[in-house]
């Protein structure tokens, strides 16, 4: 009797779980996952979240009248972490989408799961080229930047500067090999070499012995292919060292956090690829000034970037008129994305946005008029540019 | 001319280093094994206020002007007090109960601290400038060393000795040993032992504030900066037997060459070579290379 009862209310639970998975009616539910408390939270975290929440708040709060509910948590860089969240999200809470925030190996982790719940994942923050190369996924869209951009952008003007001799100092995970590698190929293709890499663990305490390797090798560029309190660090480390003096130091991935933290004087003449920057113009200054009057700061492009996913989600799920995740994700495939982020962004095959990105120059301390005025514009790359091109991809999905 | 396949240059660059991370390591292990030698406390929080002593010196520069030179004094001097906060306030009454008590609790004061500073700072870091007088580097021969780092050495050093000197040589040193032993003892003899423990643990607390002051200038100022170490820290002090001051101060120091020397090698492994010859050491001798076994 009691074994019955207990089939029976199994039943009912793995039956109203089943329900769940079609369930059109109740909240609207998007997730973000993304280092709320590490070395990456300022350039994204909490406020990446609140973007988000920001943009279902300017969208109305509802979509195709059901409330939007946004979920948040942080995966401590940690890719089980972040994929067991999505997993648990997606069987428990009915996530109709998922927004990736920083880091590679956590993102790639998403994208497996996304892509065998058939979600939309949009991913922001990673920088691994691998999420659409060959770890593409049909439901995976990568936003912001990758690292075949920063190459293409950052790292060609290097060469073509006179910069020919190239050592990097690695973050020993999977977006740093990625930067090193797309970085490295850039650099041989315009006709300079590669003389030496070190890699360096995630988060290292301290960098002086890998500078030490970098100066004896005399390249006469030292390229960074890390990011957050790493590159600032290292950076830090290497005008310390009398570095700066010997080499030309590249920033290969650098956001305005680390350049504020850094400061002016230690950062002058820095080039930066990025994909978006606050005072570009009218649109971007208004976002930015809304960020600034709450945080005190300005907005990071990743931080613009989530706003605007999860803005042009929403639009896409108003307009098919369903949160069904495979009609939701052809939407967002086809779609044209324009707002203040990026102008005539398309979605490729492959889950690149294509959209221009940009190379900037940090200015000196006496060049800045207001505060959080770092970067002046040196070139504006169109997207085909910039990004890997369909016969460089390592696709399966894309059509040659 | 070339030591272990580099050249002779690169080498003593890297034992340079090495020993100036060291110097580093064991002045934070030095304040770990204080507190644990003279009262068994396993201090989890030392990692935080190792942080909360660069932030002090980062404020006070920040927010009032006040020099480096100041800061050096008056940083401790907070963490000094916040130290005696924290045991007054939480440890004493956790005394007489497992250990592992002290230690959980410890722990969940780091998190809070962390946490506080994580929530008003972020977590760039804040960049403190090196002090003019010491800004500037010289030329070895075969590396530059900024006179900045040439200082933590210099200063570390000191202040290990210093400590050593108090503990083992002085009256005063006595009666904390003693006083750790057999407390009814000592206070038969008019020593308040209640205040000398506390003063004890306030002296361990300021020694962690102070590093994190000499650290400022070189690495950014960030709450992290205590979970970054206090593992390797706390590596050091098991190493080098716990409780003992010149094991941990031994140890520190050549656990930094020896990770400096990993840095060149094998990259990659620098972050677990210290665990490995842990993992070695307790093998070979479980209370560690200075302990004493029990």
């Amino acid at each position: 009797m009691k074994l019955k009862t207990l089939v029976a209310a199994l039943a009912v639970c793995l039956g109203s779980a089943g329900a769940m998975a079609q369930d059109q009616s109740g909240p609207v539910r998007i997730g973000f996952i993304t280092d709320m408390s590490s070395l990456y939270a300022d350039i994204d975290g909490p406020a990446g979240a609140e973007m988000i929440k920001w943009a279902v708040q300017d969208f109305g709060g509802k979509v195709l009248n059901r409330p939007v509910e946004v979920l948040s948590a942080d995966h401590q860089n940690k890719a089980d972490v972040a994929a067991s969240k999505a997993r648990e999200w997606i069987d428990s809470q009915n996530l109709a989408m998922l927004i990736g925030g920083t880091s590679s190996g956590t993102n790639l982790a998403m994208s497996g799961i996304a892509k065998e719940k058939k979600r939309p994942f949009i991913s922001i923050g990673a920088g691994s080229a691998r999420l659409t190369n060959e770890d593409c996924s049909p439901y995976t869209i990568h936003y912001a930047y990758d690292t075949v951009a920063l190459a293409k952008v950052g790292g060609s003007a290097l060469v073509k500067a006179g910069a020919k001799k190239w050592f990097f100092l690695t973050a020993d995970y999977a977006f740093g090999h990625s930067l090193e590698a797309d970085s490295s190929t850039v650099v041989k293709a315009n006709g300079g070499t590669v003389v030496g890499s070190v890699r360096h663990p995630l988060n290292a305490s301290d960098f002086s012995s890998f500078l030490l390797q970098a100066q004896s090798s005399k390249a006469d560029i030292l390229a960074m292919a890390n990011a957050g309190g790493d590159f600032i660090n290292a950076m830090k480390a290497a005008k310390e060292f009398g570095i700066t003096k010997s080499m030309k130091v590249a920033g290969l991935l650098v956001f305005i956090n680390d350049v504020h933290s850094i400061g002016l004087a230690n950062a002058e003449g820095l080039q930066v690829a990025d994909s978006w920057y606050w005072n570009q113009d009218d649109d971007s200054r208004k976002f930015a000034k809304r960020f600034f009057d709450k945080y005190k700061r300005m907005p990071s492009s990743l931080q613009a970037a989530d706003y605007s996913a999860a803005m042009n989600y929403l639009k896409a799920v108003q307009k098919v008129g369903t949160t069904d995740g495979d009609k939701v994700n052809a939407e967002l495939r086809s779609m044209k994305y324009n707002d203040f982020y990026h102008k005539n962004g398309t979605v490729r095959g492959d889950g690149r946005m294509i959209h221009d990105m940009y190379l900037y120059q940090v200015k000196g301390p006496k060049e800045s008029t207001t505060p959080w005025d770092y970067y002046k514009l040196v070139a504006k790359v169109p997207g085909d540019q910039a990004f890997t091109t369909p016969a460089e991809s390592k696709c399966s999905l894309l059509k040659k | 001319m070339e030591i272990f396949g580099i050249p002779h240059q690169a080498f003593l660059g890297q034992l340079m280093l090495g020993l100036v991370n060291g110097a580093f390591y064991a002045m934070l292990s030095l304040g770990l094994a204080v507190i644990f030698g003279l009262l068994d406390i396993v201090n989890f929080a030392h990692g935080a206020l190792y942080m909360v002593g660069a932030f002090a010196a980062w404020i006070m520069m920040d927010s009032w002007g006040i020099n480096y030179w100041f800061a050096l004094v008056l940083a401790p001097l907070i963490v000094g007090v916040l130290g005696v906060i924290i045991e007054r306030g939480l440890l004493k009454r956790l005394y007489g109960l497992d250990p592992l008590y002290g230690l959980l609790l410890t722990f969940g004061v780091s998190l809070i601290l962390e946490g506080i500073f994580r929530k008003q700072y972020g977590v760039s870091g804040q960049s403190y400038s090196v002090p003019e007088l010491l800004s500037g580097a010289t030329n070895l021969g075969f590396m530059i060393l900024p006179n900045y780092r040439a200082w933590v050495v210099v200063a570390s050093i000191a202040v290990c000795l210093a400590t050593w000197f108090i503990i083992e040589r002085t009256r005063l040193g006595a009666y904390l040993r003693a006083g750790t032993e057999n407390a009814k003892l000592v206070q038969a003899f008019g020593v308040n032992v209640p205040v000398m423990v506390t003063l004890t643990f306030a002296a361990g607390a300021a020694l962690a504030g102070l590093a994190g002051v000499l650290a400022a200038p070189v690495i950014q100022v960030t709450p992290l900066m205590g979970s970054n170490l206090i593992i390797v820290v706390f590596a050091v002090v098991v190493i080098g037997g716990m409780g003992s001051i010149l094991g941990s101060v031994v140890t520190g120091l050549g656990l930094g060459v020896v990770e400096g020397f990993t840095r060149v090698f094998y990259p990659e492994a620098s972050n677990i070579v210290v665990f490995v010859i842990m993992a070695i050491v307790l093998v070979l001798r479980p209370a560690g290379l200075f302990g004493k076994e029990t």
